[in-house]
């Protein structure tokens, strides 16, 4: 495994984990948050139950993000010192108001997760609010920083202005795509933990309001994404031609190009396989005139051209991912608007459905990521250019996938714990969470 | 002048760093050394005081990582390279515990003896003992290498010598140094947050680890003026000393009071001797990021981004500080610390 191979990898799993706890640690404080609101509102015991289920779940994945968002500023330079070397001065701003917004999350968060007893109702409220909107906003900002090396600008000129990762084209369009995804995949995930309960027949009021809040959130993100999607394609179209004409399998630059549906890209040869064809669509998504042209990858050097494979099926993942769940909350608020119960299919497919956000976010990543090869900063560094010099570097690659694959199954096992069987009461405290509330 | 600057505030950030999150390794360290009959009131005592602010603490390293590359990015590169291991290290050190900090809070109790921690959540508390007592040393290490000139640099990068920077005599002491200090503070703010014997027992912990910080001291006191005479001379030179002489003052006064059962003095003091120490080696190392070869003026990053990392700093703060007071007087104020 040479040195580049081996750095990449170990960005990829560090990434990948990261971005499941940061998700969640985006939407989870907003879903408490909303809770709380409620049963501050209606004194309904089953909010207050919800709100603090979700606290303990924010308190385990915020940690973890925490951990691995840590490692990931180390790993910016420990595996990719050439690349800091050239832009941690430009990207740096983005980080460095990243840093207060994530210090007031975690500040706001340990006073609510600890203060139950210790502050008023509306102080409490407050505290939650302040970490659902501090997450966003550290989400936001640090996504300021990515948009930078898609889309660089201020590179070259002397004296260029510290704002530069915030003049990227690409932040806004990112940031809210971004942003929608992580309430998605929060939503979905918790939606199947209620499903499930009430598969098991645990129809209480508690289940029933966990589900319609879960689905209320993912739903209507999941039905602004589509919009906030197609935003994202057309800018790519216009200022990231080769990424998108590797999403789609674009191979030449044509009038009236079609979107092709599933299929493998062949890149040798420039043909997909098997592929469904939409005739136009794809001009039309791009440019808005069903017979705009549409840059194909033979515009490119060969050598510039991104892994066109990984980002076409990533591409289709995502998209499908992302209908299906539109279907799924769509399904759910037509039985909630007929007045019936959720019947047995429909919580099955919301239980099937639950890991299809953190599907959907990681395919997405990995589309703007993989898309953007062979560049660390698209048009100015490679890749390879920014790589260490350091031996070593599959060593520590496999250390860290071996030490997320145990904290992940460690979590994972946790929340099951969490999320099966009814609130607090049935479930016995944890022991020093606990002490912390009493005391 | 900004890059100067800049340094201070990193400089100020890792001060705040190793007064807060190094007593919260501190209290892992006495997780890990707990003993007597009051072993699990005192591991309670523990992941009480450290449950709510943990996290906040755990920040100010990201601020320190965040400043190094942002205002001096070319130095952020070479410690990336030169300190490759210890760095990865640390970052096992970092996420294990934190991770089982929280694992074991979220643990099944046991099921034969109810109230006590199940099989999990006694794995995880190892673990968190384990890394709380390896990531400072580490730390430290690291601190030393940059200090002891075994890291070289080259053309912007780091390049190969014989012994690994960080495994030279210094730097292998300061790493003690850092793990008795962070042993020490814990030992002294638990003496604060609790009550009765067991305030006693922290009260002892703090009285050992406070003889450990001397003892430390006085080995790295030869190894200083034999390995590294720069920062020996720094040390001495009339900007750093009366800054570690104010430390050493605070240093007895730390013991004097520890000792005469006034907590609330001694963690005042110990505070005060903590940051005085950091910031007198910030001044002896200045102007050096690594010594010999990395100026603070030679790796700073663009004057713009310099000046943007400065003027964000007040209003950052102004959102920050208040947030972190109110953190504080919620679980730290008087009317909770003592005889909770």
């Amino acid at each position: 495994m040479d040195t580049l191979a081996a750095a990449r990898a170990q960005m990829e799993v560090s990434l990948a984990f990261h971005m499941v706890f940061a998700a969640l640690g985006i939407g989870m404080p907003l879903l408490m948050a909303i809770a709380e609101a409620l049963w501050l509102r209606t004194g309904r015991a089953e909010y207050r139950d919800l709100a603090r289920k979700w606290a303990k779940a924010t308190a385990l994945t915020f940690a973890i993000g925490a951990v691995s968002g840590t490692a990931l500023s180390f790993e910016l330079g420990l595996l990719w010192p050439r690349f800091m070397a050239f832009a941690g001065g430009i990207i740096g701003p983005a980080f460095a108001l990243e840093g207060y917004a994530f210090f007031l999350e975690a500040i706001f968060l340990g006073l609510y997760l600890y203060g139950w007893e210790r502050l008023s109702p509306r102080a409490h409220l407050a505290a939650g609010a302040a970490v659902a909107a501090s997450g966003v906003l550290s989400g936001v900002l640090v996504v300021a920083a990515n948009a930078w090396m898609q889309e660089p600008v201020g590179v070259g000129t002397p004296n260029a202005s510290a704002l530069a990762p915030f003049l990227s084209p690409a932040w806004g369009e990112m940031a809210l795509h971004s942003t929608l995804s992580c309430y998605i995949a929060t939503g979905f995930a918790a939606a199947g933990a209620y499903a499930l309960g009430m598969l098991r027949g645990r129809r209480d009021a508690y289940h029933r309001a966990g589900l319609s809040l879960t689905l209320t959130l993912a739903t209507a993100a999941a039905l602004a994404q589509p919009l906030s999607g197609h935003l994202s394609a057309r800018h790519v179209a216009r200022n990231q031609p080769a990424k998108l004409a590797a999403a789609e399998a674009h191979f030449h630059t044509r009038r009236g190009a079609p979107v092709l549906v599933g299929g493998i890209p062949d890149a040798a040869r420039g043909t997909v396989r098997g592929a469904i064809r939409i005739p136009r669509l794809l001009s039309f998504l791009a440019t808005d005139d069903f017979g705009g042209e549409v840059r194909g990858l033979d515009a490119f050097r060969r050598e510039l051209w991104p892994n066109v494979g990984v980002t076409h099926l990533a591409f289709d993942v995502m998209v499908g991912s992302a209908f299906a769940m539109s279907g799924l909350g769509l399904w759910f608020w037509l039985v909630r608007r007929r007045r019936r119960e959720p019947g047995r299919w429909l919580l099955r497919a919301l239980v099937a459905g639950s890991p299809l956000g953190i599907v959907a976010l990681e395919a997405g990543w990995i589309v703007t990521e993989v898309g953007r090869q062979p560049w660390i900063v698209r048009g100015v560094m490679l890749t390879r250019d920014g790589v260490t010099p350091v031996a070593g570097v599959a060593a520590t690659f496999f250390g860290f996938s071996l030490l997320y694959l145990v904290l992940g199954t460690a979590l994972a096992l946790l929340l099951r714990r969490l999320a099966t069987g009814a609130p607090a009461a049935d479930v016995p405290a944890p022991r020093t969470a606990e002490a912390a509330h009493a005391g | 002048m900004p890059a100067d600057l800049a340094a201070g505030l990193t400089l100020a950030a890792l001060i705040a760093y190793a007064v807060l999150a190094g007593a919260d390794f501190g209290g892992g360290i006495w997780d890990a050394f707990a003993r007597g009959p009051r072993r699990d009131a005192q591991r309670d005592a523990i992941a009480h005081a450290m449950g709510p602010v943990w996290e906040a603490n755990h920040v100010w390293l990201i601020f320190v990582v965040v400043l190094l590359f942002t205002c001096f990015p070319s130095a952020y590169a070479a410690l990336s390279e030169g300190l490759f291991i210890p760095f990865h290290l640390v970052l096992l050190g970092i996420i294990l515990r934190g991770a089982a900090f929280v694992f074991r809070a979220y643990s099944p109790q046991s099921v034969r003896r109810p109230g006590r921690p199940g099989r999990g959540a006694r794995r995880w508390g190892a673990v968190f003992g384990a890394a709380s007592v390896i990531t400072p040393v580490l730390l430290g290490t690291c601190l030393g290498a940059v200090s002891a000139g075994g890291l070289r640099v080259v053309d912007g990068r780091a390049a190969a010598a014989g012994t690994a920077p960080w495994l030279r005599p210094l730097p292998l002491a300061m790493g003690g140094f850092a793990l008795a200090v962070c042993a020490y503070l814990a030992a002294v703010y638990l003496a604060n947050e609790t009550a009765g014997e067991l305030r006693e027992d922290f009260r002892r912990r703090a009285l050992a680890a406070g003889t450990a910080v001397v003892a430390m001291s006085a080995l790295m006191l030869p190894l200083l003026h034999a390995r590294a005479p720069h920062l020996w001379h720094g040390l001495l030179g009339v900007r750093a000393a009366p800054v570690l002489a104010v430390g050493v003052a605070a240093a007895l006064l730390s013991g004097w009071s520890l000792w005469r059962r006034r907590p609330r003095l001694a963690r005042a003091a110990t505070v005060a001797q903590t940051a005085c120490l950091l910031a007198g080696w910030g001044i002896a190392q200045h102007p050096y990021v690594i010594f010999p070869d990395v100026t603070v003026q030679g790796a700073a990053a663009p004057e713009a981004t310099l000046r943007f990392v400065l003027w964000s700093t007040p209003f950052g703060m102004a959102l920050l500080l208040p947030s972190l007071w109110w953190l504080f007087r919620v679980f730290k104020g008087p009317e909770v610390s003592a005889g909770e």
